[in-house]
């Protein structure tokens, strides 16, 4: 699979949506999601910067995941607020959030079986072009992502790892202003986390990007600021560099008592 | 006064009859996901308990003590048969069921015919001022009564209950106990069957027994089911009581059907507010 | 489920089916082609099923309370001396309307596909019930009178030209002809719709329909649009039955005749609007020949038959041996390249 290079992207068909100018783009404010006693995430005070490339780590259960699925809809808070481009967006319907620029990669592979991989990414570009532009943009990132030999392929016969370059192509094709990813990387090789990195860096050029990942080496690749997660709150927000020196993430990560020499 | 008495007795009836034909399908569904299109055949399948055992002289009283055995042995040998290998298919658990219960309407007719010759309905009238009262009305809000309250124990009291409610937030969590989780859901299905099975045979000297018995109540049973929601006894209890009453209203103005009607246009009514049925209420927020 | 382009094959199927029908009447005797039309008119019930499940994945229990209501409202504004023709648009039109009503419910108040499935069995049965009950002569729409469980009669055939009512009604031949035309009319329709963009969204939605909204569309109309299709063309078969037999009664709402529908899309393979074509026809010609002997074996057989296809051939025929026939043939290619 080979991916092209940064000048190409122009090639998707939508506007670059800002370089990394500084503007917040996403907020919350105190945002809470309880599952009957559980706070999954509790009263989060979150800011992205447009043009960022944002990793969220954290260990299993933290609220990543949870976080994510407030900002597309699928779940609603319980309380706080979600600002995305100074509107707050909390408890919005997805599809309504989805047209806003929102666009995210679940975890685990949510795609159409019986559809072939072609028609998942001319779908994703539809809605927001014709059916002769969504066709173009079809055959071009099918090229930019390697998948021109799969593209007749039903999804249901692709291997995990296939699925969810599928799943990245359909955000892709949807053009969104705020990219979600949810363990991108999950299930792959070294190889493929190698295009991985260079096919988000291609992406950061024009859309904001947060990514939840567990994979260290993958995440010292690409990130810029990493937040880490846990219990439901922000623990730390900094560079990897400084995060990996934080005690305080060794005794979430590796439990207390275990100070290094 | 007299009259109010009466009526009351009269609105409970209907509630209690409510929820009682629904509390097998309500042990069904919230324990376990499945709906079971051939709830109403179970029920049928009690009430012909009732009849044949009159007619072999046990009496309606040995019927309706028998049925729940009957009918439980035969939802037993129906999870094993069809419905375990369906877990998780909603809609196929629903195909399946409904073409069960097509083949179980039929079989009791060749078997049986498609006429009964009813029984009598046993205890006698009691007079209150003017009104005659049917003391078995009476005796079916004791029935429904009981058969809550003796669930309600059985799963809160029995370590059985505690597996099995177990087992219905975390099948996972229950089999690396050791426990099996398709004996549960058999137990379970099994419970849900008897259960249909004492309905309707109490309710048999009530109503002409046939093999489309079961067609009669389906429709109610499954509004009041889905209008109930996961909570097996807040919710049928809740449905029951506000569905029943407007049903037994309504046909006490105008007509029975259009107690359905009404039944109905209030259930569509409530799931457009509460999707999940009353039991969402009832939950805590979020 | 039917690929997303037409093919050759496809386009010539429908040339042949064309020239079939159009060739059929000089062939069998009058009383054939009056049992065909039935069936036919069957087939497009099944067909109306599948554009909302085969396409879309909602299953409705009850797709016969739309037919029932399209056959109804056919009678009632034909005996009112209105043109059969309009009673058969305002049909479909009411049919697709009640269809549309639910949908609403179902898909804008986002209730399970569950909540779908048993509420159009429950409006079924209570349909049943209701229509059952107006056997009283007290129960009439202008001079229609509705005639409880024994049904009503007397329905006015339909007839092509405008000005007409029961003069120049159409013949068995011509009505054969009508149905065939109506049925391949709405199958070409249907696989066009199908191919669309629409279609393909529908496809989507019906597979996964979370995937569908996060990407921004709205699914809620789209499904409320195709359920209401799917009524209107079950409203469409119900009064083109009304016509038929000049007669219909509750038995429409009953709970085989619902089953029936199902288990001939089920039957058949969902998806691809010919396995409903196939299914429907050969249940059909199954429940004819047992319904000689009995109403109850009957229903034992469509019961059964719709456990053991749940439970084995969750498919369907079509898809099973167009699978098998495939296969077949890329394995003689293997064959052949070595």
């Amino acid at each position: 699979m080979t991916v092209a290079s940064p000048e190409s992207r122009r090639s998707y068909g939508g506007a670059r949506h800002g370089a990394a100018d500084g503007a917040v783009l996403l907020e919350t404010r105190r945002l809470t999601k309880d599952f009957g006693g559980v706070h999954a995430v509790a009263a989060v005070d979150f800011r992205l910067r447009r043009g960022e490339l944002r990793c969220l780590i954290g260990p299993n259960g933290a609220g990543k995941s949870t976080f994510f699925k407030m900002l597309t809809g699928q779940l609603r808070p319980t309380s706080g607020a979600i600002l995305f481009e100074g509107t707050d967006i909390a408890g919005e319907p997805q599809h309504r959030i989805a047209r806003r620029g929102i666009g995210i990669k679940n975890q685990v592979p949510s795609v159409w079986d019986g559809l072939s991989v072609y028609e998942h990414l001319w779908i994703a570009a539809y809605h927001r072009t014709g059916a002769r532009s969504a066709a173009v943009l079809t055959d071009s990132l099918l090229g930019e992502l390697g998948l021109e030999p799969i593209a007749r392929c039903s999804v249901g016969e692709l291997s995990h790892g296939e699925r969810q370059w599928v799943e990245i192509g359909m955000v892709i094709a949807q053009d969104p202003k705020l990219i979600l990813l949810d363990e991108p990387t999950a299930g792959m090789g070294s190889d493929e986390v190698e295009r991985t990195v260079s096919l988000l860096r291609a992406i950061n050029a024009r859309t904001t990007l947060v990514v939840v990942e567990h994979d260290m080496q993958f995440i010292e690749m690409i990130a810029g600021m990493v937040t880490v997660f846990h219990q439901g709150r922000i623990l730390v927000e900094d560079t990897m560099e400084n995060v990996l020196k934080n005690p305080l993430v060794k005794e979430v990560y590796l439990g207390p008592g275990r100070t290094e020499g | 006064m007299e009259f109010l008495f009466v009526t009351l007795i009269g609105v409970a009836f209907a509630i209690a009859s409510l929820v009682l034909l629904s509390l097998g399908l309500a042990i069904i569904y919230g324990m376990m996901g499945v709906i079971n299109l051939a709830q109403g055949e179970l029920i049928m399948l009690g009430a012909y308990t009732v009849i044949l055992s009159s007619a072999h002289g046990l009496g309606v009283w040995g019927g309706i003590v028998l049925a729940p055995f009957v009918v439980g042995a035969i939802g037993l040998v129906i999870e094993r048969c069809i419905i375990r290998f369906l877990y998780g298919r909603l809609l196929d658990t629903m195909l399946a069921t409904w073409g069960l219960s097509l083949a179980i309407i039929a079989a009791v007719t060749l078997a049986l015919g498609p006429t009964t010759e009813g029984v009598a309905t046993p205890l006698g009238h009691v007079s209150i001022g003017d009104y005659a009262l049917s003391v078995y009305n009476l005796f079916v809000v004791a029935a429904a009564a009981v058969s809550v309250a003796f669930v309600w124990a059985l799963f809160n009291f029995t370590k059985f209950g505690l597996i099995a409610r177990g087992t219905m937030q975390n099948a996972d969590m229950v089999a690396a106990l050791g426990i099996h989780p398709p004996t549960i859901y058999m137990a379970t299905f099994a419970l849900g069957s008897a259960l249909a099975g004492l309905a309707g045979a109490v309710m048999a000297p009530l109503t002409g027994v046939v093999p489309s018995l079961g067609l009669a109540y389906i429709a109610k049973v499954f509004i009041t089911v889905t209008v109930g929601g996961a909570a097996i006894f807040g919710g049928t209890l809740g449905a029951g009581v506000f569905l029943g009453a407007i049903e037994s209203a309504v046909s006490f103005i105008s007509t029975p059907i259009y107690g359905q009607v009404a039944m109905l246009g209030c259930a569509l009514l409530v799931l457009r507010i509460a999707p999940q049925g009353i039991s969402a209420l009832w939950r805590r927020r979020g | 489920m039917a690929s997303a382009r037409l093919s050759a094959l496809e386009l010539l199927l429908w040339g042949a089916a064309a020239v079939a029908v159009a060739v059929l009447p000089s062939v069998l005797s009058i009383f054939s082609v009056v049992q065909i039309t039935v069936f036919l008119i069957f087939c497009l019930l099944a067909v109306s099923l599948d554009l909302a499940w085969g396409l879309a994945g909602l299953l409705s229990f009850g797709q016969t309370a739309f037919f029932g209501i399209g056959g109804y409202v056919y009678a009632i504004i034909s005996m009112n001396n209105v043109t059969t023709l309009i009673a058969l648009v305002a049909a479909a039109g009411a049919a697709g309307v009640v269809a549309g009503a639910l949908g609403y419910v179902a898909f804008y108040g986002r209730l399970s596909a569950m909540f779908l499935a048993v509420m159009t069995l429950t409006v079924t049965l209570i349909l049943l019930q209701v229509m059952g009950s107006t056997a009283d002569p007290s129960y009439h729409i202008g001079v229609a009178i509705l005639g409880g469980y024994n049904g009503m009669t007397n329905i006015p055939s339909l007839a092509l030209d405008p000005p007409f009512v029961s003069a120049g009604a159409l013949g068995p031949i011509g009505f054969f002809w009508t149905v065939s035309g109506l049925l391949i009319g709405v199958v070409v329709l249907g696989r066009l719709l199908m191919i669309a963009p629409f279609g393909r969204v529908l496809v989507a939605i019906g597979e996964n329909e979370q995937r569908v909204e996060l990407l921004g569309y709205d699914v809620r109309w789209r499904k409320l649009a195709i359920f209401s299709l799917s009524g209107a063309v079950a409203g469409l078969a119900g009064a083109l039955f009304s016509s038929w037999g000049s007669f219909i009664n509750p038995e429409v709402f009953s709970l085989a005749q619902s089953a029936q529908v199902v288990i001939w899309v089920l039957v058949g393979g969902r998806g691809s609007l010919y396995g409903a074509i196939v299914g429907a026809l050969l249940v059909q010609a199954l429940t004819q020949y047992l319904g000689s002997i009995g109403t109850a074996y009957t229903t034992l057989a469509l019961g059964s038959i719709l456990v053991v296809f749940v439970l084995l051939l969750r498919r369907g025929l079509l898809p099973t041996v167009v699978r098998g026939v495939t296969a077949r043939i890329a394995a003689g290619d293997g064959v052949r390249q070595r």
